[in-house]
C-alpha cells in the first residue's frame, strides 16, 4: 500500500500543457471512477486547478502505479501524447507525497505563496472524491490532515496576512488612513483594469459609496451598474473630489489630470479630513507635487509595487516557519501509516493476547496453590486455547484482506478493537519515526529512474 | 506599605516601558501580551499603594505634588487599559507607559511633604483631582498627536517599516485626539474654577498672577482655541496633532510652575 502523487504544476509545465491537461470540474468524478478501475489502484483524488493537475493515489506497487496513473493522464487528454506529457511530470511517494500535499494545501507551492484559493480547491476535489467513493482510509486521513495543516499554517504564521497584489496593496494602505471603510466614499476616475480590481477589493472590504467617472459617459453608467455605484460626469469630477475619501485614478490620459491645486482645494473643502489618492496610470495622471499637500496621501504604481515586494519578502520568511510545520505534521501522519501495516499489527495483537493471558493465569494460580504441576499445565493450556481461538479469526482476516481495497480499514479496526495503540512497544517507535522526515526535501522532483527509495515505499509488503 | 508599593510600581513600570519599547521595534506580536500583563500588574500594585496611603493619612492634609503626580500616572494607565480593552491598540502602551513612568519618577524625586497649596480646604482636593483628570485627557491627546505625526510622516515618505505596521489608522488617532480634548477640557476648566475659589478663600483674591496660575490660564486658553478651531474651521488631522503636542508643553510648564511655587512657599 503506497501513497503516490503524479502531476505537473506551474513550476514544471508551461500554460499550454496545463490548460490541455486541466480536467473541468464536471468531469472530475467520472475521471476518478475511471482511475480506480485501473488494476492496482486503490484510492484516488484528482486536483485540477489552473496552476496544477495532480493525481494522488494509493497503489499496490509504486512502479506499476506510476505507469497506470501516467496512462490515465494521457487517456484523459487525447490531444496529449505521453511523450509530450512525461517531461513535465513529477512524482513523489510515501513521506514526500504527503509533504507535497501538505505544501500544496498550505499554499507553499503556489505561484503566489500564501494565496487562499488552493485550500478551497482541495476541499472541492476531496468532496468530489468522497461523492464518488474513490478515497479510502488512507486518503481520507491524509487529505483531512492536509486541510488542518493548511489551517494551522494560516493561523500560526502571517503567510496570508500581507497584500501581494498591487490592487490589494491599495486596500492595505487605505486601512492605515481610514480605520472603518464602511463610511468612506471611493471615486473611480477612468476604467483601467488595475483600478477596477482595486475598486472591487475596496467594495469587498465594505467601502460605503462608489462614484465613477469616465471620459465616455456611457462607460461610467455601465461600471456604476456593475459596482452598484453612482456615475459622475467627467467634467464635474474635480468638484466632486471633495466628497471622496479615496480617489482611484487610472485613465489613458498622457498628462496630469489632477493638479496639486485641485487636491488642495478638495482638502480645504473637506476641512482637512485626510484624503487617499491612488494613481495607477502610466503615464501618471496625478501631479506628484500633491505630496506637498498636507492631509493628502498620494501613492503611485511604483509605491504600491514597492509595498508588494516588501510583503513578498515577508511572506517568504513566514513560509519557512510553515515548512517546519509541514515536516512536523508529516511525521504524525507517517506514524499513523506505519500502524496500518499488517505484520506489526499481528505481532502487537499476539503480544496483547499473551499479556492478558499471562496476568490472568498468574492471578488464578496464586489462588490454586494446591494444584499439582500437571493440573497447572492443564489450566494454562485452557487459557492459551481460549486466547488463541479468540484472535485466530482476526489474524486470518488481516492476512487475507491485506491486498483488498479495505485492507487498511481492517487493520485500523483491529487496532481499535484490541486497543493496540496504547501498547508501550508502539509508543517507543514514535521517537524513531519523528526523526525520520528530517531529511525530506520538499522541493525535490524525482524522475522514475532515480528513485531515492523513501522509507515507506521501500518497505516490503508483508502478509 | 505605601512607600514600598510605590517603589515596586516604579520598578514594574520600568520593565513594562522596556518591554513596550521592544515591542515597538520587533515584529513579534507576543511581546504585546507580556508588556500588557506587566503593566496591569504594575497598575494593581499602584492601586494598593494609593489606597494604603489614603488610609495612612488620618488627618486631612493638603494633597502634595507627589500625590498629584502619582494619581496622574494611575489615571493615565487606567485610561490606557480602558482604551486597550476596547480597541486593542497595543502600540498605545509604547507611548503612554513611558509617560506614566516619567510622571512616577518625578513624583519620587519630590519630597512627599511638598504641598500643592498652603491652606487646608476641602475644595483643594477637588481642585487637584479635577486638574489632574484634565491633564490626563491632554496627555492622551498628546500621545495620539505624536503617533499621528509619526504615521503621517511614514505615509508621506512611503517608509513601510515595523512602526508603520503597528501604528493604527490616521483617522483613529485623530478621533482619539479629539475625544481626549473634549473630555479633558471641561475637567481642566472645573479644576481652574475650583482652584480660583480656593485661592479666594486662602488669599482673598481669585487670581494672583503667579507662574502656576498664569500658565494654567494660558494653557486653558490655548486648548479652548484648539477645540474651537477643530469644531468650527476644521483644525483637525495634522494641525490638531501639532497643536496638541505644543499644548502639552504648556501643561508641563504649569506643573513645573506648581512645583517651583511650592518650593518657594516651603523654604
Amino acid at each position: 500500500m503506497h501513497l503516490i502523487v503524479v502531476g505537473l504544476s506551474h513550476k514544471t509545465a508551461p500554460v499550454e500543457i496545463r490548460e490541455k491537461l486541466a480536467v473541468p470540474e464536471s468531469r472530475i468524478g467520472e475521471a476518478l471512477s475511471r482511475l480506480c478501475t485501473y488494476q492496482g489502484v486503490k484510492e484516488g483524488l484528482l486536483l485540477s486547478t489552473c496552476n496544477r493537475v495532480e493525481v494522488y493515489s494509493v497503489v499496490d506497487d509504486i512502479d506499476h502505479g506510476y505507469g497506470r496513473i501516467q496512462e490515465f493522464l494521457a487517456d484523459t487528454h487525447l490531444s496529449l501524447s505521453s511523450e509530450q506529457l512525461t517531461p513535465h511530470l513529477y512524482w513523489h511517494t510515501g513521506d514526500r507525497a504527503i509533504a507535497h500535499l501538505f505544501r500544496v494545501a498550505a499554499s507553499l507551492d503556489s505561484m503566489i505563496i500564501g494565496e487562499s484559493q488552493i485550500l478551497g480547491q482541495l476541499k472541492d476535489a476531496f468532496e468530489v472524491a468522497l461523492a464518488h467513493k474513490t478515497t479510502g482510509v488512507i486518503m481520507n486521513k491524509v487529505v483531512k490532515k492536509a486541510i488542518s495543516v493548511a489551517k494551522r499554517v494560516r493561523t500560526e504564521t502571517k503567510i496570508a496576512e500581507m497584500a501581494v497584489s498591487v490592487s490589494y496593496a491599495a486596500v492595505e494602505l487605505a486601512k492605515k488612513i481610514f480605520s472603518d471603510l464602511a463610511q468612506r466614499t471611493v471615486l473611480l476616475v477612468g476604467a483601467g483594469e488595475m483600478a477596477k480590481l482595486a475598486a472591487q477589493h475596496l467594495i469587498a472590504q465594505g467601502v460605503g459609496q462608489v462614484r465613477i467617472t469616465t471620459r465616455t459617459p456611457q462607460h461610467a453608467v455601465e461600471l456604476a451598474e456593475k459596482f452598484g455605484g453612482t456615475p459622475v460626469p467627467f467634467e464635474q469630477f474635480k468638484d466632486d473630489m471633495a466628497s471622496a475619501d479615496i480617489v482611484l485614478v487610472s485613465t489613458g490620459a498622457s498628462h496630469y489630470l489632477i493638479s496639486a491645486d485641485d487636491v488642495q482645494r478638495a482638502v480645504n473643502a473637506r476641512r482637512n479630513r485626510p484624503m487617499f489618492l491612488i494613481d495607477i496610470s502610466v503615464p501618471r495622471n496625478i501631479d506628484p507635487a500633491v505630496r506637498h499637500v498636507d492631509n493628502a496621501f498620494l501613492f503611485d504604481i511604483d509605491d504600491l509595487k514597492q509595498r508588494v515586494e516588501q510583503n513578498r519578502a515577508e511572506r517568504l520568511q513566514e513560509a519557512e516557519k510553515a515548512e517546519r510545520m509541514v515536516v512536523e505534521e508529516v511525521g504524525v501522519v507517517l506514524e499513523w501509516m506505519k500502524s496500518l501495516e499488517v505484520t506489526p499489527t499481528i505481532v502487537a495483537l499476539k503480544n496483547r493476547a499473551d499479556d492478558i493471558k499471562r496476568s490472568e493465569v498468574e492471578k488464578t494460580m496464586s489462588r490454586l496453590a494446591h494444584l499439582s504441576a500437571q493440573d497447572r499445565e492443564i489450566v494454562e493450556g485452557l487459557a492459551t486455547a481460549i486466547v488463541n481461538k479468540l484472535i485466530h479469526n482476526t489474524m486470518v482476516t488481516l492476512k487475507s484482506e491485506v491486498n483488498s481495497s479495505s485492507g487498511a480499514a481492517f487493520v485500523e479496526a483491529a487496532r481499535r478493537f484490541y486497543s493496540l495503540d496504547n501498547q508501550p512497544s508502539i509508543e517507543a517507535r514514535s521517537g524513531e519515526a519523528a526523526s525520520q522526515p528530517e531529511n525530506l526535501a520538499p522541493h525535490s522532483q524525482e524522475l522514475p529512474g532515480e528513485e531515492a527509495a523513501p522509507h515507506i515505499a521501500s518497505r516490503k509488503r508483508t502478509g | 506599605m505605601a512607600v514600598v508599593c510605590f517603589m515596586v510600581t516604579m520598578g514594574i513600570y520600568f520593565i513594562a516601558t522596556i518591554s513596550f519599547l521592544a515591542y515597538l521595534l520587533r515584529r513579534s506580536e507576543a511581546l504585546s501580551k507580556v508588556s500588557l500583563g506587566i503593566t496591569a500588574a504594575g497598575f494593581v500594585v499602584h492601586t494598593i499603594a494609593l489606597v494604603a496611603r489614603m488610609f495612612a493619612s488620618s488627618a486631612p492634609s493638603p494633597p502634595s505634588v507627589h500625590e498629584a503626580l502619582s494619581f496622574f500616572s494611575w489615571m493615565l494607565i487606567l485610561v490606557f487599559l480602558a482604551v486597550e480593552f476596547r480597541h486593542r491598540i497595543h502600540v498605545l502602551g509604547s507611548f503612554i507607559v513611558p509617560l506614566a513612568l516619567v510622571s512616577l519618577v518625578s513624583a519620587a524625586a519630590l519630597p512627599n511633604t511638598v504641598p500643592t497649596l498652603q491652606p487646608v480646604f476641602r475644595t483643594l482636593w477637588l481642585h487637584v483631582t479635577l486638574s489632574m483628570l484634565g491633564t490626563v485627557g491632554f496627555a492622551i491627546a498628546f500621545v495620539a498627536g505624536v503617533m499621528y505625526l509619526i504615521q503621517d510622516r511614514l505615509l508621506k515618505s512611503k517608509r513601510f517599516n515595523v512602526l508603520y505596521a503597528k501604528l493604527p489608522a490616521l483617522d483613529f488617532l485623530d478621533h482619539l485626539n479629539q475625544q481626549s480634548i473634549v473630555m479633558g477640557f471641561p475637567l481642566l476648566t472645573l479644576g481652574i474654577v475650583t482652584g480660583a475659589i480656593s485661592a479666594e478663600f486662602a488669599k482673598g483674591s481669585y487670581l494672583s498672577w503667579n507662574p502656576e496660575q498664569t500658565w494654567a490660564l494660558v494653557t486653558w486658553l490655548f486648548y479652548f482655541v484648539v477645540l474651537l478651531g477643530r469644531l468650527t474651521v476644521g483644525w483637525r488631522a495634522k494641525r490638531a496633532a501639532y497643536l496638541t503636542v505644543i499644548g502639552f508643553a504648556g501643561v508641563i510648564l504649569t506643573l513645573v510652575g506648581v512645583v517651583l511655587k511650592s518650593y518657594g512657599t516651603v523654604s
